[in-house]
């Protein structure tokens, strides 16, 4: 099969591959120990699965933000992403 | 009850799944792909890191399209919910009247997108068009081909002709499933017809609404077809939206790169607000249960 249309890099790829992953460990996670929803912060009921959304979709914006109006090295978007996820899983 | 363990069901959903990763995940790792990268034709690629995403971001231009689109969002939904809400109430509830509205209501629904902007487009010129002509005659200076606040309004009003009735047959399916004896224990208590309207038909309504203003607000979003048929972005880029800008950079000045990353972050933009109405909806519908 020819790929070479969807112009594939390493580091979409790897991002793909990533995410493909995630959404695998907490499908299984979902499986094999089922949960009950909590209300956190936000006052909505979340389930892992949701906490894991509303992280991906924060991450983005964060990793935007830090492009359009902190610049610097894109990696601390990163390690901000990963503070803001703690939080999510956390408190969310 | 038992709780069921069986998770067989699951797999019915394969067929939807396939069709969906043929049709938008492929396509959106495609335009990852794209966004990070130059290309000159030929399906030949050059890295670019996130120069596009930077570009994008600190855009003159696509800042100008945003609030462009936000503004005609906002003001075809100030305009077409507590309209669609008013027609409803004032559709009659039986009989064969109620029919023949349904069917006018639902007319301007069925018509394809371009052949509405094309309807509009010819209706406001001023040479043959009976508005534009009607209107020059009476008097009133409208051109909506040079002038910004004519296209404006041009395209509003063709929005809020084409799309309000969604949100009216939202509302009147609402408010035919208020049970009689609602009605009948506000005229024991002589509510007033605003009390009615407040502490019944509202709360009742609540549900549809909430999915009317999500679908209008992602349609006209998105909005490509309708306002590119009859003004094509201008008066100068005085209505180019967001996805009229989208088409004119990606197809027509073939910058796959700058454009991938511009949908990126539009799609984003679009995911957090239908996310945000969403996670609304279902809870008030909770709140409601309990």
């Amino acid at each position: 099969m020819d790929l070479s249309w969807m112009a594939w890099t390493w580091p979409t790829a790897i991002f793909f591959m990533v995410i493909a992953s995630l959404l695998l460990v907490f499908t299984f996670l979902a499986i094999r120990f089922p949960e009950t929803p909590r209300n956190g912060v936000l006052g909505i009921e979340t389930t892992r699965g949701d906490r894991l959304f509303i992280t991906l979709l924060g991450s983005a914006f964060i990793n935007l933000a830090w492009l359009g109006l902190i610049g610097g090295p894109q990696w601390w978007a990163l390690v901000a992403c990963l503070i803001y996820a703690a939080a999510v899983f956390r408190y969310v | 009850m038992e709780k069921t363990t069986n998770h067989k069901a699951w797999f019915l959903v394969l067929p939807v799944l396939f069709l969906v990763a043929f049709s938008a995940v492929i396509p959106l790792m495609t335009v990852v792909n794209y966004s990070i990268q130059d290309t000159f034709g030929n399906n030949k690629f050059f890295w670019a890191g996130l120069e596009w995403f930077s570009e994008t971001l600190a855009s003159e231009r696509i800042h100008d399209a945003l609030g462009r689109q936000i503004l005609f969002s906002a003001i075809i939904l100030a305009i077409e919910v507590p309209l669609g809400i008013f027609i409803a109430l004032n559709m009659p509830k039986k009989g064969i009247w109620a029919s023949v509205c349904l069917i006018l209501m639902a007319l301007p629904l069925l018509i394809p997108f371009n052949v509405v902007g094309t309807i509009w487009q010819i209706f406001g010129r001023v040479d043959i068009g009976l508005l534009g002509h009607t209107l020059e005659k009476i008097g009133i200076d409208y051109n909506y081909t040079s002038d910004a606040v004519d296209a404006w309004i041009t395209v509003v009003v063709m929005d809020v002709w084409h799309w309000t009735s969604l949100v009216a047959l939202l509302s009147y399916a609402g408010l035919q499933s208020i049970p009689e004896a609602y009605y009948q224990a506000a005229k024991i208590d002589q509510a007033s017809r605003w009390s009615v309207f407040r502490f019944i038909e509202l709360p009742k309504m609540q549900g549809v609404l909430l999915i009317a203003i999500l679908l209008r607000f992602m349609d006209s979003f998105m909005i490509y077809t309708e306002p590119f048929v009859v003004t094509g972005g201008g008066p100068g880029n005085s209505t180019t939206f967001l996805s009229i800008d989208l088409v004119k950079m990606a197809i027509g000045q073939f910058d796959l790169g700058p454009a991938a990353a511009f949908s990126i972050i539009y799609f984003l933009v679009i995911l957090l607000v239908s996310w945000v109405f969403y996670t609304v909806m279902t809870n008030l519908d909770k709140r409601e249960r309990v």
